[in-house]
């Protein structure tokens, strides 16, 4: 069971206090959008060995929504942010890169 | 003979005597004694018997790792199948069983079984239980059944409770022998939160028995003086009876506290779980010895060399007058001099290595003991008891050279570190030549969330064997766990012990005949030749190889068998044993029972139920309830006499022509708030919300972003800034979070609260032509046509409650859905119940509130939807926008299968012989499709009786729907016969809403 730091309100939470929400950082495609621009969106998320960007919900805390980039193989935490940013914060991409050289970055 | 030895036993209390009963029959046995130590003290070798050929079985280990002596522990309401009597501690009246025998212990049919064992090797069920097809449901299946297992599930409700138990520490240490006191030591004197575990009731492990001293004083002198600093500690926890059980993400560990195993109708509970959160674990779990593959090396008596010594020196168990001593190492010489010192004779040690000059030979050499090296057991002789042994030489292939007569043989092909918690999490192993084993690799452990190692294995676990090299590594894991350089550790000696040689079949040269009965796993009985004829079959994969012969999968899983299962594997394949590797560690180390996981989440509070304020008074008059979410709502209120249907029909017709109350509380309720709210609501929704006028109400339709149907209700606007959104009873917290998760996360910047009160609200709907009535004579309002039409919503006092009134209707009657504060909804309810006597007043439940609504055509979330349906199936377009440039799911449903002309959509049916369809049935077509069943073109999504009809209506969802009013389509029955019904509008009753408009 994960422990997660939610950036809100300081509490290290654990996994039973958190919901997930999957992929971080998706754009939205609406009315009008082409066919693979929505399927991409809707259908194609990304499920990387490796650093995953993914959504959590502080669910039975302050509710708030936050990402995190966490390892799916050791399952290490980078950092967790709140889930207004467009892209992760520059701190966060650093440690990464320090820790994983060679990282494909985010997008 | 196994008897008591006359002095002894520092485990045993001879003061305090145990009776006990074994298969019904009487024993006797001290406190401290565990059953397996108890039962050898009464000559009970034989304990149970194999599982595939029912051979007689014995104790072999002392330990958790105990294949053998599995038995059926207590009786009725506390019967528990495959407990070990090796970790069962005795007490005053234990019933005891043994498991997997049939007629009796001593002699079991199923052993025919071993004697046609040439037929029944690995792989045999899959081998011939494939032909012909159809004798596996009738025949097979049957016999494996009637033959499989070993203990019998427990059939009475469990006598005794469980509980769980947080904690959190910064070093978790697992395990209670030298090792793990030390490293406990070591972190509780920096001053870090430390927990101390061990499986069993006793700390020190191995060390005291194996005559280790530490600092000058003997073993047991400096484990007690170390739990008695450990106790003095305040930031220290310690646990006996505790397993570490399992190692999970971010340091979360679950471990098993048998609290009143051995106290069993005490009171207290008698599992304790411990949901543990650690910021470091130490693993100090020790070892356990290995077997020898020599043939018969699982007659009863053949036991391993420490296990030997744990009973002698721990519960004064003599194993037989003559116990001979086989071993590829220096440790086992500790078991034949621990007899000898007891009075018992050792004839010969049986050593496969070619010199044995260590410390611990030379001492036995000089006690007399006959040492002879190089040699092997060609056999064992005996049936259910061993009777002697035969010798040969280790090169060879098995010719006897002689025979020595013996009671009881100890084995040791050298030690295996405890490496499972390491493993649980990730923590990979390498290969120790020297000592034969997989031990942890520090380099590679389980890493936690920052990154850093989780685990540390300490002491034996680590490979660290020797008494000084395990207390001295159990200092530096402590040291490492809270990040110090400390003083240096206490000095533990022990006898040198000189290098072990790897021996995984004995002889090395064995004929087949007798690697067919070298066993390897004894709870499954799997042999050498087994996994030699997997090899050869193609295995080579030691997961495929496990899984096809069974090897590791009984209740042990594989503690014993491991890693000469894998040797012998590797040996097959000839290719070295880390290339072979291991199979995966899984949590539980030992198994937890299924009470200490569900704890005290049994009964009335297996889940939260959710109650109304009205509940208790639907309780008292003796309302049938149905699971809605985790509510409890009436389903509907029988009278005596009645049954469900009767009061069902009665209900509904009384809400037709008098007047019916429903209990609503149980419906979502969400404030939505902002200067956006009405912008955020016309995303939600597929209909326009934000130009609703104050006091207006309005139906509305939610959806996914993928277009599907996910919720329904009536939204009221309160004033300009704020709406409150009614969902379905299910879908309240489900869709606050979907609004909490699009405002968050997309339209973040848009200035909207919302808030789920939908307990803080009783919702009371009074309804059918009385309904006016009633709200009139409670008073306080104007409840009249023109000053509260349909659809509107008004502010108010009745009888004195502060009230909200909506104007709505589920049912096509005239209908009030009345919000009171929660705190006074139990009032308001009995004051209806009493104001509405005279207007023919009766509460119905869900299930009538269910027929309203289909007389009426309206859809439900959940009958008429299931994830795969649209609002333009169900023939909603009115209320979805056409204006609108964009709401959730208008994408998705611009998707060609979602615009879809063939799409199945909403009807009524009408059977035409008046009967009730099938609830779920298809209506079917002509053809088949490719597995040869009907075509289908369509389905009932719901289907009832109609009080107010007199007839079986329906609703379905049918292709082309539309357009096929007046014809009939055909609904085959489960067990034969069809329903055919006429396509009709969807619309059974009031299709002009006369009635509500009232």
């Amino acid at each position: 069971m994960l422990t997660l730091e939610c950036p809100y309100c300081g509490v290290k939470a654990e996994e039973t206090e958190l919901t997930p929400g999957y992929e971080a950082h998706l754009k939205r495609f609406g009315p009008g959008s082409s066919d693979d621009d929505f399927e991409s969106y809707m259908f194609a998320r990304k499920n990387p060995k490796g650093v995953h960007f993914e959504r959590w919900r502080h669910a039975y805390g302050c509710g708030k929504w936050f990402l995190a980039a966490r390892c799916t193989v050791t399952l290490e935490v980078f950092g967790t942010y709140p889930a207004q940013l467009g892209e992760p914060p520059a701190d966060i991409i650093a440690k990464i890169t320090a820790k994983r050289p060679g990282w494909e970055g985010y997008k | 003979m196994t008897t008591r030895l006359a002095s002894g036993g520092r485990l045993i209390d001879r003061s305090t005597a145990h009776e006990f009963t074994f298969n019904g029959k009487r024993m006797g046995g001290f406190a401290g004694d565990t059953l397996a130590a108890a039962l050898l003290a009464n000559d009970q070798m034989l304990v149970g018997r194999s599982f595939k050929y029912h051979r007689p079985r014995g104790v072999v280990a002392a330990g958790p790792e105990e294949p053998n002596a599995l038995v059926n522990l207590g009786a009725g309401a506390r019967l528990e199948p495959n407990q070990r009597a090796t970790t069962t501690e005795l007490f005053e009246g234990l019933e005891a069983g043994s498991q997997n025998h049939w007629p009796s212990l001593d002699f079991d049919i199923g052993i025919l079984n071993n004697y046609a064992a040439k037929l029944l090797p690995a792989g045999f069920y899959y081998k011939t239980f494939i032909h012909p097809r159809a004798f596996w449901k009738h025949v097979f299946e049957p016999i494996v059944r009637q033959s499989a297992g070993l203990g019998k599930a427990p059939k009475d409700r469990d006598a005794d409770r469980y509980e769980q138990a947080y904690a959190f520490a910064d070093v978790l240490v697992v395990g209670g022998g030298i090792a793990g006191l030390q490293a406990a030591l070591v972190a509780g004197q920096s001053g870090a939160r430390v927990m101390l575990l061990e499986q069993t009731a006793h700390w020190g492990g191995r060390a005291p028995v194996d005559g280790v001293t530490v600092d000058g004083q003997s073993a047991d002198e400096w484990v007690k003086n170390a739990v008695q600093a450990l106790e003095r500690m305040e930031n220290v926890t310690l646990r006996l009876r505790c397993c570490g059980a399992g190692v999970y993400d971010h340091g979360y560990v679950l471990a098993d506290e048998r609290v009143a195993d051995h106290t069993p109708g005490d009171g207290r509970p008698k599992h304790r779980l411990w949901r543990i959160r650690a910021g470091r674990i130490i693993t100090a779990t020790g070892a356990i010895e290995r077997p020898l593959s020599f043939a018969g090396n699982d007659i009863p008596g053949v036991m391993l060399a420490a296990a030997v010594r744990d009973y002698v020196v721990n519960f004064a168990i003599s194993p037989g007058d003559r116990t001979v001593v086989v071993t590829n190492n220096d440790d086992a010489y500790r078991t034949a001099i621990a007899l000898h010192q007891a009075g018992l004779v050792v004839p010969v040690i049986v050593d496969a290595r070619a010199q044995a000059n260590g410390a611990l030979p030379m001492q036995a050499r000089a006690l007399g003991i006959r040492v002879e090296t190089g040699k092997a057991i060609a056999k064992v002789k005996g049936g259910k008891r061993v009777t002697g042994v035969a010798l040969c030489a280790q090169a060879g292939e098995g010719a006897v050279l002689e025979e020595v007569a013996c009671e009881a043989v100890a084995m040791s092909g050298g030690w295996s570190p405890v490496v499972h918690l390491w493993s649980h999490c990730g923590g990979k192993l390498t290969w120790d030549a020297a000592n034969a084993h997989f031990r942890p690799d520090a380099t590679r452990p389980p890493t936690t969330d920052d990154g850093s190692a989780m685990v540390i294995a300490a002491g034996a676990a680590n490979g660290a064997l020797l008494a000084g090299d395990c207390l001295a590594d159990g200092h530096a894991a402590g040291l490492a766990a809270v990040g110090q350089a400390g003083a240096a550790a206490p000095e533990a000696i022990a006898a040198d012990e000189s290098p072990m040689a790897p021996v995984w079949i004995m002889p090395q040269g064995a004929a087949p005949a007798l690697k067919a009965k070298m066993w390897l796993d004894y709870q499954n009985d799997v042999k050498v030749s087994d996994v030699q004829l997997a090899a050869r079959e193609g295995y080579e994969s030691v997961e495929h190889t496990k899984r096809y012969t069974t090897l590791g999968m009984a209740t042990d899983q594989g503690k014993l068998s491991n890693i000469n299962g894998l040797a012998v594997l590797a040996g097959a394949l000839n290719t070295d044993i880390p290339q072979v590797g291991t199979t995966t560690f899984r949590p539980p180390y030992t198994p937890v029972t299924l009470g200490a996981l569900a704890g005290e989440a049994r009964g009335e509070i297996f889940q939260p139920l959710r109650k109304t304020p009205m509940h208790g008074w639907h309780e008292a008059q003796g309302a049938y309830f149905e699971p809605v979410g985790l509510w409890r709502r009436p389903y509907c209120f029988a009278r005596a006499g009645e049954s469900h249907a009767q009061a069902v029909e009665r209900e509904v017709t009384n809400t037709r022509n008098a007047l019916g109350l429903l209990d609503a509380s149980t419906l979502g309720k969400i404030v939505v708030k902002g200067p956006d709210a009405g912008k955020f609501l016309d995303m939600l929704y597929t209909g326009v919300m934000s130009n609703l006028a104050v006091g207006k109400c309005r139906y509305g339709l939610m959806c996914s972003e993928s277009g599907f149907l996910m919720d329904d209700g009536v939204v009221a606007r309160i004033d300009a800034n704020t709406f409150l959104v009614h969902t379905t009873t299910g879908g309240a917290d489900r869709i606050h979070a979907h609004m909490e998760d699009w405002l968050q996360c997309e339209w973040w910047d848009w200035q909207v609260y919302t808030a789920n009160v939908t307990e803080q609200y009783a919702q009371v709907a009074v309804v059918g032509p009385n309904a006016r009535k009633l709200l009139e004579k409670l008073g306080g309002m104007d409840v009249s046509k023109d000053a509260l039409p349909f659809m509107t919503w008004a502010d108010g006092t009745l009888g004195g409650f502060r009230a909200r009134v909506y104007r709505i209707s589920f049912s096509g009657e005239l209908s009030y859905e009345v919000a009171i504060p929660a705190s006074e909804g139990l009032a308001f309810w009995q004051t209806c119940v009493a104001a509405g006597a005279e207007f023919g007043v009766m509460p119905y439940g869900t299930e009538a509130l269910h027929v309203l609504r289909a007389e009426k055509g309206f859809i439900m979330i959940g009958d008429e939807t299931d994830g795969t349906v649209i609002p333009q199936d169900l023939n909603l377009g009115w209320a979805i926008s056409k204006k609108k440039a964009d709401y959730l799911g208008k994408r998705g449903q611009e998707r060609a299968f979602l615009a879809s002309p063939d799409r199945w959509t909403l009807v009524g049916l009408e059977t035409l012989d008046g009967s009730v369809i099938p609830d779920g049935a298809y209506a079917v077509t002509e053809g088949t499709n490719a597995n040869g069943q009907r075509n289908t073109e369509g389905r009932v999504t719901s289907t009832y009786y109609s009080p107010t009809l007199k007839r079986g209506i329906a609703m379905g969802l049918v292709r082309h729907g539309a357009s096929r009013m007046g014809e009939t389509v055909e609904f085959p029955k489960v067990g034969g016969g069809s329903v055919k019904a006429k396509i009709v509008d969807q619309v059974f009753y009031d299709k002009d809403g006369a009635r509500q408009n009232v």
